[in-house]
């Protein structure tokens, strides 16, 4: 495989049409196309292993099960972009994938696939990062400012990594999961890849189903299995049945939710999704069925993203736990009626005006909690107010 | 953002052992000259160990030298990343996982079972066993409700086999990390239900040729550092799952 090239790779990967597996769904084959082909400066190849998106659990079952694939992955995408060394970053909570990912490197080393003078004929260095439980270093410019030993806060874009990554140097960022599709795309072909899924969403993606379902489990399946399918065969339907579903959040926690209605017919890719207003973010599909309070989970999630902020930009920082305030509140009922319009707007003021996407993504659970749960939100109020309630303290930013 | 400070009581001083001296400049060779600062995470990570637990401040002293960094950027990064305890912990440190998928699948049960049998929340229990803490996603939402005791992962959790692992542990028993309700990994409870059959193998010619390693690999069970990848760890295959009904034609 590596005899046919580098350009020659990067146009089998890029004809596969592989969009990346880690939530925005970026042509993989364009994006390596970025790299400069003749620098004098050194490239790098990231791997992000930082999954920390709720809902989600993908790549740490190919590194714990399948480390050899990410580890020829990496080989190939490293070869393609003309990148000697390799830093594969892995979230910090994951000791034992941390463990188990080393010791396949290490055989790797041993068996003289990887490393100086290898039997593949291109000098690789594949070393693992161990971060420290940060669920920002999952964005792109922050793991590299993570790698380099500072604060994981995200970078302005542009310069884009691949002109001025790490350490100022060319580099790619890849998800666990797109590099390892590479080895089976080169080896099978990209028209066999093409041929599974729908035009512009091709290929296998990893399913996290979780949440209210009888048996939950990660799947591969093809990309655009409706997500009925998904659910009713693989993970053993719903809790109580089809008809007790309330809503899926069907791509990570970020992601606004739908309804059940929605659930009948969507299927499960970037375009599908897209249409039916929300996103297929990273594959990890929440399950809720009727017995959930659908404000308080909302309100978990908008938790979540206050705890993980960096800090640097004020609309998320002071957003996210704004939102996650007025959430706690309207959970309890203790709220008035005016502040959902108010929440939406902040919610509009957040998204589109931080530097990475942990804004957006902190904004879009609350629009599709309003969007599709409003009268929930206005039952709740109304129940309380019929019960004397304690006048609202006010509480200060931290 | 998590406000996060130093403890107010801070031991004397701090040095890595010789081993641990070894593996630490081993380690800052993994990164090019002059970016040794890339060894920050990995070192704090052993210095936090070393610690049983939690970093001091001398500890942060210790590695900013090492790596000639100026204190404050060290400072910056362990109150920044929430895996740095800076107050010391119990022998077992409990990390319940409470953000939504698991909150949907009865964390606060967990949490509850934490409170009975070990204490208020970020507090060491009298014998300095045990301690606990809420965390933001672990990245095992199949297998929820999860914890994360010391290194391992506690997955599939009920308030019962949960009680039982703090039981087991503070007697000094051993408690093998994973699934606690027998399923392998994040496999389905009942089996497997995908790649069952090994005739699908027959035709691939990527691999060694067909029969030489055996049949398909079914079992979803995890690869153990040291063992060959290729190498199958259960002694039979599982049985085919039943086949629901309820598979529907899938639209063309």
């Amino acid at each position: 495989m590596i005899a046919r090239g580098h350009d020659a790779v990067i146009d089998e990967v890029k004809a596969s049409g592989l969009r990346g597996r880690g939530g925005a769904g970026f042509p993989t084959g364009l994006k390596w196309s970025f790299m400069p082909k003749n620098d004098s400066r050194p490239s790098y190849l990231a791997v992000n292993a930082d999954e920390s998106e709720p809902g989600t659990c993908k790549d740490r079952e190919i590194m714990r099960h399948d480390p050899h694939l990410l580890i020829e992955g990496a080989l190939l995408a490293g070869f393609a972009m003309r990148a000697h060394t390799s830093y594969i970053y892995i979230r910090g909570e994951f000791i034992a994938e941390r463990e188990i990912l080393q010791a396949a490197i290490d055989e790797a080393y041993d068996a003289k696939l990887i490393g100086k003078d290898n039997v593949n004929g291109w000098d690789f260095d594949l070393y693992v990062h161990h971060g420290a439980g940060a669920y920002i270093c999952g964005e792109e410019t922050a793991l590299l400012e993570s790698l380099e030993g500072k604060k994981g806060q995200p970078r302005l874009k542009p310069p884009f990594p691949a002109n001025c990554g790490l350490y100022g140097a060319p580099t790619t960022v890849n998800n666990v999961e797109t590099i390892a599709s590479v080895p089976d795309i080169l080896r099978r072909g990209a028209t066999w890849f093409a041929s599974l899924g729908r035009p512009n969403n091709t290929g296998t993606k990893l399913y996290c189903i979780s949440g209210h379902v009888n048996e939950p489990c990660t799947v591969e399946e093809e990309m655009g299995i409706p997500l009925r399918e998904l659910i009713d065969y693989y993970a053993g339907g719903v809790r109580g049945g089809w008809d007790n579903l309330l809503a899926i959040i069907p791509g990570g926690s970020s992601v606004p939710c739908i309804t059940a209605d929605v659930c009948d017919t969507v299927l499960m890719d970037f375009d599908s999704l897209k249409e039916a207003g929300t996103a297929l973010g990273t594959g990890g599909i929440i399950v809720m069925d009727k017995s959930t309070d659908m404000i308080r989970a909302i309100a978990r999630i908008s938790y979540f993203y206050k705890h993980e902020s960096c800090g640097q930009c004020t609309p998320c920082r002071e957003g996210t736990g704004w939102m996650w305030r007025v959430l706690e509140r309207m959970a309890n009922g203790e709220a008035e009626k005016a502040e959902i319009e108010m929440l939406l707007d902040v919610s509009y003021q957040v998204e589109g005006h931080t530097i990475c996407a942990l804004g957006d993504a902190a904004a879009w659970p609350v629009q599709g909690l309003i969007k599709n749960f409003r009268h929930v939100i206005e039952e709740r109020i109304d129940q309380k107010a019929t019960k004397p309630i304690s006048p609202s303290v006010p509480v200060a930013a931290e | 953002m998590s406000v996060r400070r130093l403890a107010a009581e801070q031991p004397e001083g701090f040095a890595f052992t010789p081993e641990n001296l070894d593996w630490a400049k081993a380690e800052i060779k993994k990164y090019p000259e002059g970016r040794q600062a890339s060894a920050v995470l990995s070192l704090l990570w052993r210095a936090q160990e070393q610690m049983g637990g939690w970093i001091s401040e001398p500890a942060l002293r210790a590695v900013a030298d090492m790596l000639g960094m100026a204190y404050i950027r060290v400072y910056e990064i362990v109150t920044f990343y929430t895996m740095f305890n800076l107050a010391p912990v119990g022998r077992y440190y409990v990390q319940v996982c409470g953000t939504t998928p698991c909150m949907l699948r009865g964390a606060e049960d967990i949490k509850d079972a934490c409170r009975k049998h070990i204490g208020p929340k970020d507090t060491v229990s009298k014998d300095g066993m045990f301690s606990w803490t809420e965390v933001e996603c672990l990245g095992a939402c199949v297998n929820a409700p999860m914890a994360q005791i010391n290194k391992y992962y506690y997955e599939d959790l009920t308030p019962e086999n949960f009680e039982s692992i703090l039981k087991r542990l503070r007697k000094g028993e051993h408690v093998e990390p994973g699934p606690q309700n027998g399923r392998k990994t994040s496999a389905p409870l009942s089996g497997p239900n995908t790649l069952t059959d090994a005739s699908i193998y027959a035709n691939d010619t990527s691999g060694p040729a067909f029969g030489c390693a055996g049949p398909a690999l079914v079992d979803a069970e995890a690869k153990r550092p040291g063992a060959a990848a290729n190498v199958r760890e259960a002694a039979v295959p599982k049985p085919p799952l039943k086949k629901p009904s309820v598979k529907k034609p899938r639209p063309s």
